[in-house]
């Protein structure tokens, strides 16, 4: 069985790999074709749908609602991450894994089932709908994925160094700045990063959520319908990708870093 | 050392639910001293530090630091500090920041902050560390950089969970001499918490010896090892035998007992002595029970049969056995005079002092 799985293990990482990127590869591939009409062989190599870009006013907006957006979710989501992951990897408290499993769950709902319900919730309550709404849209979203990178900064965190601070008269909220927030500052960090990303790169919530402000996935969905636009959005698509390729990296290697550092608390024997 | 009280734990019980971690202790810790909080695992130890330092509220009795009670003073605004059993050392700031860690808020001038910190780096033998990572440290290291951080602060009180008990054998004897040296020079009342008999003998002017919450003895280390008062004190300090005895009479604080293999003797009375006509129990240490050679005599001997030998080293342990006493009795002796070579079997003598047998209560 070992035997079988491990000859073909190789291959089955293979085609999954191609699966899952070789559409994405297309994307910068076309971006760069004279031609309006994404297809092969390419008719020649060219820079203008990258250069026209930023004289587009109506994406210039939709650049701007989404870092707005972005900005404030990731800032929130990460607050109210910070208070959670505290809490659960803190205290044990009646109902803590159930809690815990409420917070995760947008993670694995239907976004659309969960952008309907925030839609006609929002409604009842009178809220018009705006980039406000999309906030709290992307904060219900992001909150798992801060939960997720927060906990397992606070995880690695012994309890006794509050202790220590407090023991050497540093007061709670000195202790908090001086120790805590240091210390997982790199999954804070991180956190903000995913969050942001994932904000940036939203589109179903903003649909429902959004009212006539676009992020920039709704400009996207909207120039889909002009064929001609097609290379404009291919290059603002790569730009996307590689952007949020980068943000997650980094987050991702700040948050190893800091894993490594509190793990390594045993430290070399000299 | 002086004589003014410096820690006074008046009655302090510590519940969780109906289980008492620390029952009704009662400590007065004088200025200065080194004192030792001994028992085994569980008894309660670090729960009695704890509250000391802050960490945790007595459920009743109060605590006087100083002078000055205890109760609603939070950990930051008492006069101690705590070298923790894990050493908790801020793993994101180097060696000389974790030692100034608690200075930041006396907003000491740069160069006043700076002396303090080497001093204290040199107190601990860390001189020109202050720069290395905390990650980057031995474990005795780091044991150092928490006793540093501690002494720093200038506290009146040091508190220590068990500091050394993560080191290996040799560095903990080290370390245990370097601390008492330490306090020695600093003069600060020093309050140890560990589960190691020896450490506590080795270093304290006063133990305190607990067990299941409660406070079992309090004295200073010959006495505690030579006049346990109870038999799970003597216990616990290391080898003891135990012998029935029946009380024959009681004047004053002496009591007279008839045992079968030592006959008669006259000794102090146990504090937690209740009547006579009644029966107690009398110890003595196995080093205390000499080998006798030869033609040699000693006032006092007990005769009986070698029926065990074990070799440790520089001593060796004999088991003996002796007609009339319900169990065998161990005797060490050093090896300097053939002390490994008696056969099992033999016919021995043992010498003894009266004063070394102790009357204890059960
Ligand atoms: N938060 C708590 N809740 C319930 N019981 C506790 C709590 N903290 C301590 N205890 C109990 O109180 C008793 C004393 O604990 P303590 O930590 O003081 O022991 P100790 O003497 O320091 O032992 P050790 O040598 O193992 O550190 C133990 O039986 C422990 O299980
Ligand atoms: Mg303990």
């Amino acid at each position: 069985m070992n035997r079988i799985m491990s000859r073909w293990l190789p291959a089955y990482a293979f085609l999954y790999i191609v699966f899952l990127y070789l559409p994405v590869i297309f994307l910068p591939i076309f971006s760069v074709n004279t031609s309006a009409v994404p297809q092969f062989p390419l008719s020649g190599l060219t820079t203008k749908w990258y250069e026209e870009l930023p004289n587009t006013p109506a994406l210039l907006d939709a650049a701007w609602n989404s870092l707005i957006v972005g900005v404030a979710a990731a800032v929130l989501s990460t607050i109210l991450g910070i208070c959670a992951a505290r809490a659960i990897t803190r205290y044990r408290f009646r109902g803590r894994t159930a809690i815990n499993g409420l917070i995760m769950a947008p993670l694995v709902l239907p976004e659309i089932i969960v952008a309907i319900s925030l839609l006609i919730v929002l409604l009842q309550l009178g809220f018009s709908l705006s980039l406000f709404t999309v906030v709290l849209g992307h904060i219900l979203i992001c909150i798992p994925y801060s939960m997720t990178v927060l906990t397992s900064g606070f995880e690695g965190f012994d309890r006794s160094l509050e202790e220590a601070s407090a023991d050497l008269g540093e007061s709670a909220f000195g202790t908090f700045r001086r120790v805590t927030l240091s210390m997982v500052a790199p999954a804070i960090i991180s956190s903000l990063l995913v969050s942001f990303t994932i904000s940036l790169d939203e589109f179903i919530l903003a649909f429902f959520l959004a009212g006539t402000d676009a992020t920039l996935p709704l400009y996207i969905w909207g120039q889909l319908r002009f064929a001609a636009k097609l290379p404009g959005v291919l290059a603002l698509g790569t730009l996307l990708l590689v952007g949020s390729f980068l943000l997650v990296t980094i987050a991702e290697v700040i948050r190893r870093r800091a894993a490594r550092r509190t793990q390594n608390e045993g430290g070399a024997i000299v | 050392m002086s004589d003014r009280p410096m820690i006074e734990i008046r009655n302090v019980t510590r519940s969780y639910g109906s289980f008492k971690a620390l029952d009704d202790a009662k400590l007065s810790i004088r200025e200065g001293e080194f004192f030792s909080l001994l028992g085994p695992s569980g008894c309660g130890k670090t729960t009695l530090l704890r509250m000391i330092a802050g960490f945790d509220n007595p459920t009743s009795g109060s605590i006087f630091i100083d002078g000055q009670p205890m109760a609603g003073i939070a950990a930051n605004r008492r006069p101690t500090n705590m070298v923790f059993q894990s050493y908790a050392i801020f793993p994101h700031l180097n060696v000389g920041e974790n030692v100034s860690y608690g200075l930041k808020r006396l907003k000491l001038d740069a160069g006043e902050e700076k002396r303090r910190v080497e001093e204290a780096l040199e107190q601990v033998s860390l001189t020109g560390l202050g720069k290395r990572g905390a990650t980057e440290l031995s474990g005795g290291q780091r044991q150092r950089v928490a006793l540093a951080r501690a002494l720093v602060m200038r506290p009146k009180v040091l508190l220590l969970d068990e500091p050394l008990s993560a080191l290996d054998k040799k560095l903990r004897e080290q370390m245990q001499v370097e601390l008492r040296r330490l306090q020695q020079a600093v003069g600060i009342t020093f309050i140890l918490v560990t589960h190691d008999q020896y450490e506590a003998l080795a270093m304290s002017d006063r133990i305190a010896v607990m067990f299941g919450g409660r406070i079992a003895q309090v004295d200073k280390p010959q006495e505690i090892y030579q006049r346990p008062a109870t038999r799970q004190v003597a216990d616990f300090l290391g080898g003891m035998n135990f012998v029935k005895a029946d009380v024959v009479a009681v004047n004053g604080e002496t009591i007279t007992l008839e045992t079968l293999g030592f006959g008669r003797i006259t000794t102090a009375k146990p504090a937690g002595f209740s009547g006579n006509g009644a029966s107690t129990t009398l110890g003595i240490r196995p080093e205390r029970l000499r080998v006798m050679w030869d033609d040699e005599k000693a006032k006092h001997e007990i005769a009986g049969k070698v029926i065990e030998r074990h070799y440790f080293g520089e001593i060796t342990q004999l088991v003996v056995n002796v007609d009339g006493l319900e169990k065998p009795l161990s005797v060490t002796e050093t090896n300097d005079f053939g002390a490994d070579d008696i056969p099992v079997g033999a016919p021995i003598r043992l010498g003894y002092d009266p004063d070394a047998l102790v009357a204890m209560a059960d």
